[in-house]
């Protein structure tokens, strides 16, 4: 028996390897991802902020977004939309590929590694990319003005811990996919873009029609995107909504990982 | 038999209705290169899921190191080095980093691991290929890359699930050579194929499964011996006159199989038997002598051929 294996050390940090490896995997895409991470807001600041903005003032000043200029109105929802998406990236696809494309999984299910560990692994290597864009945006966005560092840093944290529910629940739901062909462009297509659009991003979700509002309600990216302003911009929530958007993406935390867990473990040992 | 490190009793493994695995019996013992061999559907894979300590069995008791799997997963795990069907690589990384980032998943140090991988790498033959991509691997290649993999651990027993498949003749002997190499150096093998040559090569001992049963057990010889005889003559006479010479043949051994193609005839001696069949004036258009293999063991068996 080889005497430098470690069982108890693997019981304890196995799902650090398995960030580890995940890592290693996205450094070969850094440059992609750095480009994303930057030109992502660059790209919206220009065309929205400017473009957009300038329509919005001249024609209803600030009354249409809470006294502030629409800058500064949308830039933490396209902070928590850049979270949310980066979130989605590493934890749909790698579950796909761990699972059926390259049965990487399988690999490391090989090893003492198990499929919490796993799933605790991919999740961390989520996050990390999640932290980096996050941390790049908000750079983007001192840089232009449109925040500043004393009153914003705290919607760093917010924000990562927003995507990261999310990452969760899609790393949960992604995990029972068996048949990808339809999963990635209804999920693309019919949740993540409505998502995008009628979740109080460029217009305060009160403006929609009632029947339209729970779209906003139960999507991830209000959630963040009503935190993220009032820790940016000193946005008025009350005591109870602030606990009501905290405890929906907990709730969503919690879910991703009882449903990831059960599900790494049964696909793997089945 | 010395030390066993698996023993199986009344293993058995059900999906719903389906039984993969039903009832088996069997043991490795420490140093033994055991081979399970079978069509595809027999049960092979999902028995050594189950050896792997990753499938969990539906009833039936089995140990691997001493241990239950289904209590003692990842310590079994620890000890067991897997070369899976369908090669699970991570392609977008290179050589040495899959053999580091496996190392890892044992909690093995650094240092062990960085020396570990020279030593792999030169038995794979990777050396030139150690900071290309994956990705840019030929298929034999990545086979070899695999093994090394399970090797990262120096574990106790090697287990390999059709490791030549799919790879071309050239690819499969320079495996087979390295497969060699460890079954000398007193690794424990646990192969699975359905390619009798690879077989004969690799496994001392074997089970001949099919259907999800242990049909017999035995070394490639003893098979071949208990099984079939010492010779095979294989005739064709086309299609048409295969069936209505048929009868005329079956007389003139201890036993015949019918194939599509060909009929194959069972004897001690097939030279003179040819002889015999040319004196009676029917000739065969082609016409083989060989020895009798693993394959005739299993058409005995099932009365069907391994690869269909």
């Amino acid at each position: 028996m080889n005497s430098g294996i470690n069982v108890a050390k693997v019981r304890s940090i196995g799902a650090i390897y398995v960030a580890e490896a995940r890592m290693s995997a996205m450094l070969k895409w850094k440059g992609i991802i750095a480009i994303v991470a930057i030109g992502n807001p660059l790209f919206y600041l220009v065309a929205i902020g400017i473009g957009v903005g300038v329509l919005v003032s001249e024609n209803s000043g600030t009354s249409g977004t809470g006294g502030v200029e629409y800058i500064t109105f949308i830039a933490p929802a396209l902070l928590a939309s850049a979270a949310i998406t980066g979130a989605l990236d590493e934890a749909m696809f790698p579950v796909m590929e761990g699972f059926k494309w390259r049965k990487l999984f399988y690999a490391m299910n090989a090893t003492p590694i198990t499929g919490p560990q796993i799933a605790l692994g991919v999740f961390i290597a989520a996050l990390a990319r999640v932290a980096f864009t996050v941390i790049c945006y908000w750079a983007v966005l001192i840089a232009f003005g449109v925040m500043s560092v004393e009153q914003s840093w705290d919607v760093i944290p917010v924000t990562i811990f927003a995507a990261g529910a999310f990452a969760a629940i899609i790393m949960g739901i992604t995990a029972k996919v068996k048949n990808d062909d339809y999963f990635m462009t209804v999920l693309g297509r019919l949740i993540i873009m409505p998502m995008f659009l009628f979740s109080g991003t460029f217009f305060p979700l009160n403006t929609m029609p009632i029947y339209l509002q729970p779209i906003g309600w139960i999507s991830p990216l209000w959630h963040a995107t009503e935190l993220g302003r009032h820790f940016s911009y000193g946005y008025s929530i009350s005591a109870q909504m602030l606990v009501i958007h905290f405890a929906f993406l907990l709730a969503l935390l919690i879910c991703g990982f009882a449903l990831a867990n059960r599900t790494f473990t049964t696909r793997l040992t089945k | 038999m010395s030390e066993a490190l698996i023993s199986a009793r009344g293993l058995t493994k059900r999906y719903g209705d389906f039984t993969a695995v039903d009832a088996i019996d069997f043991d490795v013992a420490k140093g033994e290169s055991f081979g399970l061999l079978g069509p595809n559907g027999a049960g092979k894979s999902t028995t050594m899921r189950i050896i792997a300590a990753t499938s969990q069995r539906t009833s039936g008791t089995i140990t691997i190191l001493g241990r239950d799997p289904e209590e003692h997963g990842p310590q079994i795990r620890a000890h067991l080095g897997v070369v899976p069907q369908q090669d699970n690589l991570d392609t977008e990384l290179t050589v040495t980093e899959n053999l580091f980032i496996y190392g890892r998943y044992f909690g093995l140090g650094k240092r062990f691991i960085r020396t570990k991988i020279e030593e792999l790498l030169e038995f794979a033959q990777l050396e030139e290929k150690r900071d290309v991509k994956v990705d840019a691997l030929s298929g034999g290649m990545k086979r070899r890359l695999t093994i090394a993999r399970a090797l990262v651990s120096e574990p106790d027993i090697l287990m390999l699930d059709e490791p030549t498949t799919g790879l071309d003749p050239q690819a499969r002997h320079i495996l087979w050579d390295r497969l060699f190499r460890l079954k000398e150096l007193g690794v424990t093998l646990v192969i699975t194929t359905h390619f009798m040559d690879e077989a004969e090569q690799l496994c001392d001992r074997l089970v001949v499964m099919d259907k999800g049963k242990i049909m017999a057990e035995g070394s490639p010889l003893e098979l071949i011996k208990t099984y079939s005889t010492k010779e095979v003559l294989e005739v064709r006479f086309g299609s048409d006159r295969n069936k209505e010479i048929a009868p005329t043949l079956r007389a003139m051994c201890s036993r015949m199989e019918e194939l599509p193609d060909r009929i194959l005839m069972y004897v001690e001696d097939g030279e003179a038997l040819l002889e015999e069949i040319l004196n009676k004036k029917l000739h065969p258009t082609t016409s083989l002598v060989r020895r009798s293999s693993l394959e005739d063991v299993f058409l005995r068996l099932t009365g069907r051929t391994l690869i269909e």
